[in-house]
């Protein structure tokens, strides 16, 4: 079914007992569409709300219920696919996933089977330790998530939240293209900022609101495929390369002990690093797919895609190379202010007509640890772009100097106000009157005879009046004038 | 006082709005013949009390000058309709006590219009069967009867009795296969299905969603435009509704049929079918002929493969549809050792044999291996039936067949042979499978003193030309009989 004709490099390669191997990576992750209805119900999908507090009668699967599709959900999908380099469907259908479980309250799910509403795409990935490879997108469709059973509340009884049951999920397919741990967790990267940069899902692995399946095979490098398992549901990079570590060492093990493996579906257990059998091959459900006859099959207009087209965002790697050439600024630098939307965003209004660099700088060094320290969102920060800006304007005119800004950035954080309310209040105004900083310098000096008559011989002693002149001046000399002054007056 | 349950509903209608009596009058006088059919066992949960308290809001709101287009009719609700604080039950014991906290769109838009509800129907479990003898509550008793009971037909034989034993002066039911016509027949009432998304299936307990429609079941072919007007409708809640304005039917059922092309088929026939039905088709045929239709001969040749095709589909979507009562969130559960056994305990006692049946074909014909030799074909053939159908609309207008193979038959009869008790559907599935409306007009009486009906069938949407012809036909048939008041 599946073909695979990249060999990956050979610093990929794992070597076993008897020669090397060759990792073969699939996914499929499972991305909550970001909308605040659900895929088939007025039903609210914010996060954290009281057990079956946002379920709609059929959501809950009662009696002559019917869902009826959510157009936005259906654009989000759109839009992803586009963002994905990939076809449009312009017929689509939704198909009914039959099985029974208590969380599952119609029986059935309904899911895109036979046609997607996205066909194939590809998007390029960076891996952390190599080169750029490209990933080819199988499909991407829509489908509706099952609530959550929760087994721990009770030692003989699972209670069941439908507040998840509906909500919309695009399960996006890859091609098996990728050939490391690291380029699996390279891949779902991407496909995070993409989502993200598009704003049709969160992206938030934590929440669960992404989440992969792994498919992991091993072959002789460039030769037969060989038997893959599939690791369900695994909710961050760091657990998905563990889990494929793994997996890939367990297949080696049994084949070079020469056995073979079983096709199975096999769950990560994070707390041991380790897989598990969840179900083989025999015990797989025949879901039964067949057409939802409760819906009509999505037919979409040349139009409605090219309006979404036409709002496209400008998607991170793109972006990412546009900062570089534009600003000037590092690819590093490009890549973490490019990682979602809200920082490119907030990025381009603080470098609008500044020094990008230290516009970049202020952003990563500053503002993330001091939002990091808070535990709060870029969208939270009490620090707007244009207040940061203003800030760094006042550092380019000379108004204050570096250290000064990093304490007025300090009182700006802490909600005192802009820059310049803070300057002013503050008196922080850097003293440029050269007839003041004088006097400074004559006082010092003045003040400390011995260190002076020293100086001459140790120029190093000049750090130590600098200070006492910028201590004297409270920090608002300005520090080459001070450097000026000294050096003249003690002789240096 | 003349028998107010007599009326038919334009009459009632007429008599409420000269003033000659009121809804509280109508409706006593309705719970009076429904108290006393009891052995007719049509309703599974009578609302007097309810329909009491409806006739006098609708008795004031007329004082105040609102009458909706049912007001103050005291009419029945099969059991398939969801009714808010009223149990459903579907006639099965799997939803136990269920009381809908929502009401179904075509109840809400008789409500809206004014209805006096006098209880919910007794029907074939899950809408599954053509007597009414899977029903969880016991066999609906034909009131037309020669000498041992008969069935009324199914699955909306609760309907049909009711109608027909004057219990009420029209019903809601539900048509998959020919449950609203076949029991129709069966009863002496008229009974129309119309096309395929003209009343919102929200809130009907689904069998089959793609053939599932509702429509009345009615004592004139008046009465069932009068009841349709009120069911149909657009409803986003609905993703098969169709967004068509609903036309003035009533107005239709006079029209003439002078010039109206009325198509023959002659693949509605079938092995062993009474020589009387033979007979009945050809008078029906000449009365359209003598009303001033032009008869035109046609073929429709897939018709042979409607009943195999059906009973794939339905069962497929039928097997999906009640996956949900799974013991789970409503309804009766039976607890097991385990999750799997509480599923299989909660479902072998809460479906009756029939579903079971069904559930398991539906669930064969899905599954992997056989999905393409069953259901595929299936969907396949029914895209053939369907373009007969419209072969057909080249050369007439509509379409008029019997309506069943066979008068009412006794209870007991078929229950255990599903072949012979699917057969009752072979005239009737085409238009489920086709999606086109389909109305059964009491034609005669036979042999044995019992009513026969005549079916035609209309173009999707036409449901105006049907109406038009069924009047046409319903005046020259002159079909009178009542069945004689043996159960009070």
């Amino acid at each position: 079914m599946f073909i695979a004709p990249r060999v990956a490099d050979k610093k990929d390669w794992l070597s076993g007992d008897t020669g090397d191997w060759e990792l073969i990576i699939g996914l499929e992750v499972h991305a909550q569409v970001a909308s605040k209805s659900k895929l088939f119900s007025g039903a609210s999908t914010e996060f954290g709300a009281e057990p079956n507090t946002q379920v709609a009668l059929v959501d809950a699967g009662l009696p002559g219920m019917l869902p009826v599709v959510n157009e936005f959900c259906v654009e989000q999908a759109v839009r992803t696919g586009l963002g994905l380099n990939a076809q449009i469907n312009k017929f689509s259908r939704f198909d009914r996933k039959n099985y029974f479980y208590v969380d599952l309250p119609q029986g059935y799910q309904i899911s895109q089977f036979e046609f997607p509403v996205v066909g194939e795409g590809e998007i390029e990935i960076t891996p952390e330790d190599g080169e750029a490879v490209m990933v080819g997108i199988e499909r991407l469709h829509l489908e509706q998530d099952a609530g959550k059973s929760i087994h721990d509340l009770s030692p003989d009884e699972t209670y069941v939240d439908l507040n998840r049951s509906g909500v919309a999920l695009m399960e996006i397919v890859s091609k098996p293209d990728m050939r490391s741990a690291a380029e699996a967790s390279a891949y779902v990267d991407a496909l995070r900022q993409i989502v993200r940069a598009l704003g049709t899902c969160d992206g938030d692995m934590e929440k669960g609101n992404l989440r992969a399946d792994v498919n992991v095979s091993v072959r002789r490098p460039g030769g037969e495929l060989g038997t893959r398992c599939e690791i369900k549901n695994v909710n961050s990079l760091r657990f998905i390369r563990q889990a494929i570590h793994y997996e890939a060492r367990r297949h080696i093990e049994i084949l070079e002990a020469g056995g073979t493996i079983d096709q199975e579906t096999r769950l990560f257990d994070n707390v041991k690093g380790e897989t598990r059998t969840m179900r083989s091959k025999e015990d797989a459900h025949d879901y039964r797919y067949f057409p939802d006859p409760d819906l009509l099959p999505l037919e979409l207009t040349d139009e409605f895609i090219a309006n979404i087209k036409a709002d496209l965002p400008e998607l991170p790697d793109a972006r990412k190379a546009r900062f570089v050439e534009q600003y000037g600024i590092p690819a590093y630098d490009a890549g973490v202010l490019t990682a979602d939307k809200a920082k490119g965003d907030y990025f381009e209004i603080v470098a609008g007509g500044r020094d990008a660099k230290i516009a970049s700088n202020w952003m990563m060094g500053e503002l993330f640890g001091a939002l990091n320290t808070a535990e709060l969102d870029l969208d939270d920060s009490p620090i707007s772009a244009e207040s940061l800006g203003g800030l760094l304007d006042r550092i380019a005119d000379k108004t204050i100097s570096g250290k000064i800004a990093k304490d007025v950035f300090a009182k700006m954080f802490a909600g005192e106000g802009t820059a310049d309310v803070i300057i002013e209040r503050d008196g922080l105004k850097q003293v440029t009157d050269m007839g003041a900083i004088e006097g400074y310098v004559d006082e010092v000096i003045a003040a400390n005879p011995d260190q002076a008559e020293k100086a001459k011989e140790n120029p190093k002693l000049l750090g130590f009046f600098v200070g006492q002149v910028m201590k004297k001046s409270q920090g608002k000399a300005n520090p080459q004038a001070v450097n000026q002054l000294l050096r003249a007056k003690l002789g240096l | 006082m003349t028998d107010l349950t007599k009326l038919t509903l334009a009459g009632a209608l007429g008599g409420m709005a000269s003033g000659e009596f009121s809804s509280v009058e109508l409706t006593d006088a309705h719970i009076d013949a429904c108290e006393a059919a009891s052995g007719l066992n049509a309703f599974i949960t009578p609302t007097f009390d309810l329909a009491r308290e409806q006739a006098k809001a609708s008795d004031d709101r007329r004082v105040k000058g609102e009458v909706g287009r049912l007001e103050g009719a005291p009419l029945g609700m099969k059991d398939l309709f969801c009714t808010e604080d009223v149990k459903t039950t579907a006639a099965s014991k799997i939803l136990g006590d269920f009381k809908p906290p929502y009401e179904s769109s075509v109840s809400a838009n008789m409500k809206a219009d004014g209805m006096v509800m006098l209880g919910k129907l007794n029907l074939d479990q899950f809408a599954m069967g053509s007597a009414n003898e899977t029903s969880c509550f016991g066999p609906v008793i034909n009131p037309w009867r020669n000498d041992e009971d008969l069935v009324p037909g199914g699955s909306s034989g609760g309907s049909a009795a009711a109608v027909a034993a004057d219990l009420c002066l029209g019903a809601t039911a539900t048509d998959t296969g020919g449950s609203i016509r076949q029991p129709a027949g069966f009863t002496g009432t008229v009974g129309i299905k119309p096309t395929y998304g003209r009343c919102s299936r929200y809130g009907i307990v689904a069998f089959a969603s793609s053939l599932d429609q509702a429509g009345p079941i009615a004592k004139t072919v008046e009465d069932a435009a009068i009841l349709l007007e009120s069911m149909a409708g657009y409803d986003p809640k609905d993703s098969t509704s169709l967004n068509e304005p609903v036309p003035d039917w009533r107005a239709a059922c006079g029209q003439s049929v002078k010039g109206l092309r009325v198509g023959v088929p002659r693949e509605y026939t079938m092995d062993g079918m009474p020589k009387e039905i033979e007979k009945l088709w050809a008078e029906g045929v000449e009365w359209m002929r003598d009303a001033g239709a032009e008869i035109v001969d046609v073929s429709l040749p897939h018709t042979k493969y409607a009943l195999p095709v059906y009973y794939v589909v339905a069962p497929a979507e039928a097997s999906s549809n009640l996956a949900r009562y799974d013991g789970m969130r409503y309804g009766m559960r039976v607890e097991g050792e385990n999750l799997a056994d509480t599923y299989e305990r909660t479902r072998t006692e809460g479906f009756g044999d029939e579903v079971r049946r069904r559930i398991m074909i539906g669930t064969y014909v899905l599954s992997a291996g056989y999905y393409d030799a069953y259901y595929l074909r299936a969907q396949k053939v029914r895209t053939k039936i369907a373009a007969d159908f419209r072969n057909a609309w080249e050369t007439c207008d509509v379409l008029l067949t019997p309506t069943a193979p066979s008068a009412a038959f006794p209870v007991g009869r078929k229950i255990n042979d599903p072949v012979q008790m699917y057969l009752n559907d072979v005239f009737t599935v085409t238009a489920n499978l086709a999606g086109l409306p389909g109305i059964s007009v009491p034609a005669a009486l036979d042999g044995n003193g019992l009513p026969l009906g005549l079916q035609l069938i209309g173009k999707a949407l036409d449901e105006s030309t049907v109406f038009k012809a069924a009047g046409a036909l319903e005046k020259a048939a002159g079909f009178t009989a009542k069945p004689s008041k043996w159960w009070s």
